[in-house]
């Protein structure tokens, strides 16, 4: 009996040291889980899921402090993504974040823009030119649709276009087939 | 033939309808007064524009040139002047707008001066590249610049060269008339792809509902001073799909996810060799194609129609009817409906087949997939459409590419034979492309994410050096101020001390600042000029007072 609780406490021992051991010896550099999920994010960076961008969402939700339905450019699909990564049921957006929008990119008029570089500041992946008294642009490809920069402008030249659809980006749709019930006959 | 041939799997026996088409000689199509020419009619970069609106173009002349490594140009197909460089219609199902290079034609159809090549004595990268700027895409559907095709590589050869004539969809007849009437320029062509891909065995397919092509081919071949054989198929919807073709003439499989050259066989369409003919030995680029006008018209026929002329055009040339319900690109089984048929004829337009009633009745409701798996008998590709119906309808797009959703080659059997007639190729394509948006948007979102943490190391890095600057010039400051004598004695060099004397330092310089900036051109002045400042100040003051009286005088009536 005494050697039996020695062996056991004895492997226990082992086992503990080898594992403690290897956490330290063979440790990942940054948080995996948040990675994974950062992954699944769309990368607007807008802010809307209460979180100063993307990736810290992403540690929140691997820290189990934020729930996964506060994305709304993610949408619903990205919700449903986000809960077969972690496991869980999906749920519907959260609505106080905000609602799904058509993509779309921000648009400066320039000829009333002058020149504050307030937008620059806010714009969360640098895809705005220009620089102080000159008048700037959006680069379009980069612009993420965030809106980050229509609050700041003081003279309201920045508007958010939706992004039409072209050839290149035409999808076809999901086919529409009216399946035909099958008429029950009642027998008189 | 003693070849032995192999059999694929599935594949179904639609009727042929070829007869309406053959009975015609292939009939040149008019010169319309517009020819509007699509920048992209290939897979690929879209072309580049190289003319201005207002030009006048000669036939042949090259008016886009290819762009990047997977590209093809475009030519004028005819003279005239350009018109217009922008979107405007393009046989597509989604009647979308595309950019377009619009001629005005001037009817003297006049070329530019071109000639044959002598091919032989160019390398093959300046041969291809000759190619490229020709404008050749492949004419069997897929239009893939052939250019790209055709340069083996690393691998330096492709052992075997196949030449479609397989010609499977129902309806269309282009490729049988054009080897009927053309067999020995076919043969030039394909004697060039030999010299680039130095293939050892050359084989053309053609289906065995084609007796006159086979004979011409065959008779064509029995000249040439390459070894070439012409191969009868037996007849089965999609033969003429390239991985069908390739397993029926060698036994092989194009493994899922891998190209026909991984093992060794590169596949062209017979047009294409054709086109690659025209373009080495009379110096034409591909400016026109046979288009097989069929179905619901008075006079079903082929047509060598130039690239930009309206579909319009070719259906009133073959006779256009009552009860017309629609217009196909390409056949019955592949064929895409195109909404506007003012739309022009691009080097992938085989096959303008009108639609009607009788013709095409419209398909029966679709009911619910019972399950009885004909679909998957049916499947040339090997593929479960079934279950791909199934992940595809409810946008499991991860389990629809385990089931290899993207070796379907959309070649309708499945939906041929589905007892429940439900469309499922819709439903394939729809997932395809909801899988590539899908992925452009992933692409989007990295791009998003790199710049997303550039900008913050950035910001990081600003911060940092701001402050290091600050703190190097108060470093230095410091030491200056250590370094000067001081007049309270040693006792300056302390830390609290050094503090107070930067701050005098700043206040000093604040106070010099302040009287630099005030006016200080009324000090010191002659007698004379401060008279003339006082005059000058009362004039100024009088006119002040008599400024605000009449407002005053104006208020108060
Ligand atoms: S709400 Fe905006 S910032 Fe938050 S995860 Fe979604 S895209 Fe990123
Ligand atoms: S915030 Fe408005 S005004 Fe200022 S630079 Fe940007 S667009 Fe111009
Ligand atoms: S043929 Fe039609 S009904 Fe039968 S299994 Fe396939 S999709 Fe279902
Ligand atoms: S359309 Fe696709 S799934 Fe259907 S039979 Fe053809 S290859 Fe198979």
């Amino acid at each position: 009996m005494l050697t039996a609780i020695l062996v056991m406490v004895g492997i226990a021992v082992v086992t503990g040291l080898v594992l403690g051991w290897s956490a330290i010896r063979f440790k990942v550099e940054g948080n995996p889980l948040a990675e994974k999920i950062d992954a699944i994010l769309p990368q607007t960076q807008c802010g809307q899921c209460g979180f100063p961008g993307c990736r810290p969402y992403a540690e929140a939700i691997a820290k189990g402090e934020a729930d996964i339905n506060q994305c709304p450019p993610g949408g619903e699909e990205g919700v449903k993504k986000l809960a077969d990564l972690l496991g869980v049921e999906p749920k519907s957006l959260d609505e106080t974040h905000g609602t799904s929008k058509p993509k779309s990119v921000a648009f400066i008029d320039e000829q009333t823009c002058i020149g504050c570089t307030l937008c620059i500041q806010a714009c969360p992946v640098d895809a705005i030119a220009g620089a102080a008294k000159q008048m700037h642009t959006i680069i379009a490809a980069e612009c993420t649709g965030c809106e980050l920069c229509l609050p700041p402008c003081p003279v309201d030249c920045i508007s958010m276009v939706p992004i039409a659809e072209d050839l290149p980006h035409w999808k076809w749709k999901h086919p529409v087939i009216e399946i035909k019930p099958v008429e029950l006959k009642r027998v008189a | 033939m003693s070849r032995e041939l192999f059999k694929f799997k599935g594949g179904i026996h639609p009727p042929g309808h070829k007869a309406e088409s053959t009975g015609r000689p292939i009939h040149p199509a008019p010169l319309p007064k517009k020819l509007v020419i699509p920048l992209r009619q290939h897979i690929g970069n879209p072309a580049r524009p190289i003319v201005d609106v207002g030009e006048r173009v000669l036939k042949g002349q090259l008016i886009a040139a290819a762009d990047g490594a997977i590209s093809t140009a475009v030519h004028a197909s005819s003279s005239g002047i350009v018109s217009a460089i922008g979107p405007a219609r393009v046989p597509h199902i989604s009647g979308l707008p595309d950019e377009c290079i619009t001629i005005e034609t001037d009817g003297r159809d006049e070329w530019i001066a071109h000639g044959p090549l002598d091919y032989q004595a160019m390398t093959r990268a300046d041969l291809l590249a000759h190619l490229r700027d020709m404008g050749l895409a492949g004419l069997g559907g897929a239009v893939f610049p052939s250019a790209v095709k055709l340069d083996p590589g690393a691998a330096q050869t492709c052992p075997t060269l196949i030449i479609n004539g397989g010609e499977c969809e129902p309806w269309i007849t282009c490729d049988d008339m054009l080897m009927r009437t053309q067999a020995d320029a076919i043969l030039q062509g394909v004697a060039i792809m030999r010299h680039l891909l130095g293939s050892s065995e050359i084989l053309i397919g053609i289906e065995d509902n084609k007796p006159e092509a086979i004979a011409a081919m065959q008779a064509a071949t029995a000249k040439t001073d390459f070894a070439v054989e012409t191969v009868s198929l037996p007849t089965r919807y999609p033969g003429g799909g390239a991985k069908q073709m390739i397993e029926t003439l060698t036994g092989k499989q194009v493994p899922s996810g891998k190209l026909s050259t991984d093992i060794g066989i590169q596949v062209f369409n017979v047009g294409t060799a054709y086109a690659l003919a025209r373009a080495v030995h009379h110096g034409e680029p591909l400016i026109s194609r046979l288009v097989t006008v069929t179905g619901h018209v008075l006079r079903a026929q082929n047509v060598e129609a130039l690239i930009g002329t309206p579909f319009d055009t070719l259906i009133q040339l073959a006779g256009d009817r009552d009860g017309t319900t629609g217009v196909l690109m390409g056949g019955p089984m592949m064929g895409l409906p195109i909404p506007d048929t003012s739309v022009p004829v691009v080097k992938a337009t085989n096959c303008i087949l009108v639609e009607s009633a009788e013709l095409f009745p419209p398909p029966p409701k679709a009911l619910p997939c019972i399950r009885c798996t004909r679909c998957a008998d049916a499947c040339p590709a090997e593929l479960q459409p079934q279950e791909l119906f199934r992940f595809a309808k409810s946008d499991d797009f991860g389990r629809a590419q385990e089931y290899h959703l993207f070796d379907c080659i959309e070649c309708g059997c499945c939906s041929y034979v589905c007892p429940s007639h439900i469309p499922l190729v819709d439903f394939y394509r729809y997932a395809k492309s909801e899988i590539w948006a899908r992925e452009r948007d992933k692409r989007a979102a990295d791009l998003a994410r790199e710049r997303h943490e550039f900008r913050l190391f950035r910001q990081e890095r600003e911060k940092t050096e701001k402050a290091e600057k600050l703190a190097a010039k108060a470093q230095a400051k410091r030491a200056e101020l250590a370094a000067a004598p001081t007049e309270a004695g040693n006792s300056g060099t302390s830390e609290a001390d050094a503090k107070k004397a930067l701050i005098a330092a700043a206040l000093a310089r604040a106070q010099a600042k302040k009287t630099e900036t005030t006016p200080q051109n009324t000090d010191n002045l002659s007698p004379d000029t401060q008279q003339e400042i006082a005059e000058i100040e009362t004039r100024r003051a009088k006119i002040r007072a008599l400024a605000r009286k009449p407002l005053e005088s104006e208020e108060t009536p």
